[in-house]
């Protein structure tokens, strides 16, 4: 609409009718929104209660935990984070997840990649079944992989080390950093690496320099995801270990002691768990919705 | 986008196909070993055949397992998949509090799988947990370790907290890459709330929904550790799906050659299904790009 005065009647009766309109929507929307806020509010009130009571828990001494329900901790005390913080098999058990999930980080996205620009540049034989096969892995449950894991890491002599750990993620974790960083790869127009070619720059030099670059909140969402699923697979990586290499998903079983379990360390420990990925899903936090779209929307 | 035939690119595979092959293909190809043998100790062994596959396919055990895996999946997508998408229509788009309702929506999915069954766990105890507590001083007789329609409602809701927030921020995702002309041209035309949705907002999500309902599918035919820790399968057997039926045949009883068959089953069948959404997936992509 242009912003002149109106000229004519009808342009007058016209402007009229829009001004109208424009104050009918804005009034019907304004209840409308108080419904979506409270919706919204209701299934984070749903998200938030477990988390919210976990944190209620590590707080309370067991005895207050087992002496009654109580909303909030009414003796506030942080004896089951200093426990875990100060014991070394408690606080090791965090340690060892987060080595043997950097390793595995590593590990993925050096090699992945070079093979999802392969699959987003080039046909080859066999691309779609490769693909395929890699998507397979992806789906594959741990455990049907559990036992054959246990002996081959045990032949190699690689048992109860991060090393294992990380190579075992390495069966989901690459596939699906594959997937995602085609996605993303495919979004880059081809032009350029043609324009880099004929520039003259060799394909190594091109491909670190200029398109790693292009890419880079690709990469980023990926490294999360990586560190999603290696953060909070426990079967393999409980299977693999016993106590070189434990993680800390393994480590909170010994909770169950000869008087019961323990409540305040197991939540303490529990909530702890959840801290890292609040922090690294802080710096994705633009990105994720995308890389949850494995880079295609 | 038009690529280039190139039988060079599979040098830049190779590295992955390396590393990819070490911890798929060769424990995979123990497991087949396996399964067509009876192993009594590392050097008698005798070759069975298709023996265990067709014990395993005749085993009670094995077929409830699958019965209650199939229930499970897809009452959990039933519920999940509208859930999702509601909640992502619903998430704020823009401001500071679009960043806070992202973080807080994706908090779930950043939780390790056995401390998810913790959580519950300490949640919906009769007596130290809040859910359980309040539904007994309702009057409501609630009972995971006894009663198996508690211990379904109960898998099931901690499954829709872990994973909807999955289906919520595709959808949302999705959501934000409809260009804003699109609505526009909806208010002109006086379209009404539902054919927006159902012409713009939808024809947008099923892209993202396709990949949604794989994930879910696949996750959910592989849980393991949310029902182990929080109800160990019970009451009876109530809650025992295939993964831990596998773990509790292979690890507990060593029963190599019958695991392994149960294994290579359990296999099959989400590779049948997974080859129906990635056939669907490539089929869109191919329309994308002829639209294009």
């Amino acid at each position: 609409m242009s912003h002149t005065s109106p000229t004519t009647p009808d342009a007058v009766r016209q402007r009229a009718a829009e001004a109208d309109n424009r104050r009918r929507r804005r009034a019907r929307p304004a209840s409308r929104q108080w419904r979506r806020r409270g919706l919204m509010t209701a299934y984070l009130v749903f998200v938030l209660l477990p988390i919210y009571w976990l944190l209620n828990m590590s707080f309370q001494s067991n005895a207050e935990i087992l002496g009654g329900l109580t909303l909030w901790p009414e003796n506030f005390t942080v004896e089951h984070y200093a426990k875990i913080l100060t014991e070394s098999s408690w606080y090791m058990g965090y340690v060892n997840s987060i080595i043997y999930v950097l390793m595995n980080m590593v590990i993925s996205i050096a090699v992945a990649l070079p093979a999802a620009y392969a699959f987003s540049r080039y046909q080859f034989i066999g691309d779609k079944h490769l693909f395929f096969w890699l998507l397979t892995n992806l789906m594959a449950p741990p455990a049907v992989f559990l036992l054959p894991y246990f002996q081959l890491y045990y032949t190699v002599g690689l048992f109860d080390t991060h090393v294992a750990v990380a190579l075992a993620h390495c069966l989901f974790n690459i596939p699906l950093a594959v997937w995602i960083l085609e996605g993303f790869m495919s979004g880059v127009p081809k032009e350029i690496d043609e324009t880099a070619f004929i520039d003259g720059y060799s394909f190594p030099r091109f491909f670190i320099k200029i398109f790693i670059p292009m890419i880079s909140s690709g990469i980023g969402v990926t490294l999360f995801f990586l560190f999603m699923f290696s953060w909070v697979e426990l079967l393999l990586a409980s299977t693999l270990t016993s106590t070189g290499a434990q993680p800390i998903a393994s480590v909170m079983t010994q909770t169950k002691g000869a008087s019961g379990i323990d409540w305040g360390t197991l939540a303490a420990a529990g909530a702890l768990t959840i801290l890292p990925g609040i922090i690294v899903v802080y710096f994705v936090r633009n990105h994720i919705a995308k890389g949850f779209a494995l880079g295609r929307t | 986008m038009n690529k280039v035939y190139n039988n060079r690119a599979w040098w830049l595979i190779l590295p992955m196909l390396l590393l990819v092959a070490f911890s798929a293909i060769i424990p995979l190809m123990t497991v087949v070993n396996y399964s067509v043998q009876d192993v009594f100790d590392a050097h008698t062994r005798f070759f069975t055949g298709t023996e265990w596959f067709v014990k395993m396919l005749n085993d009670p055990m094995l077929q409830g397992a699958l019965l209650r895996q199939f229930a499970f999946s897809l009452t959990i997508l039933a519920i999940e998949v509208p859930l999702g998408i509601g909640i992502a229509l619903l998430m704020p788009k823009r401001g500071w509090q679009a960043s806070v309702v992202l973080i807080l929506v994706t908090m779930p999915l950043l939780i390790p799988w056995n401390v998810v069954g913790s959580i519950w766990q300490l949640f919906t105890r009769g007596d130290i947990g809040l859910m359980g507590w309040s539904l007994r001083e309702l009057g409501y007789g609630y009972n995971i370790t006894a009663s198996p329609v508690d211990a379904w409602a109960t898998i099931i809701l901690m499954d829709v907290w872990h994973w909807t927030p999955l289906i919520a921020l595709l959808c949302y995702s999705g959501l934000r890459s409809i260009p804003d002309a699109y609505y526009q041209a909806a208010r002109i035309d006086r379209a009404s709330k539902w054919s927006v949705f159902r012409y713009i907002q939808l024809p947008k999500l099923t892209n993202v929904l396709v990949i949604g309902v794989l994930l879910r599918f696949m996750h959910s035919f592989m849980i393991y550790a949310e029902p182990f820790v929080l109800t160990g399968g019970g009451p009876g057997s109530s809650t025992t799906f295939l993964s831990q039926s596998l773990t509790t045949m292979a690890i507990g009883q060593q029963d190599l050659g019958p695991s392994a068959a149960f294994s290579l089953i359990y296999f099959l069948i989400i590779l049948l299904v997974t080859w129906v959404f990635y056939t669907a997936i490539m089929n869109m992509q191919k329309d994308d790009n002829k639209g294009a």
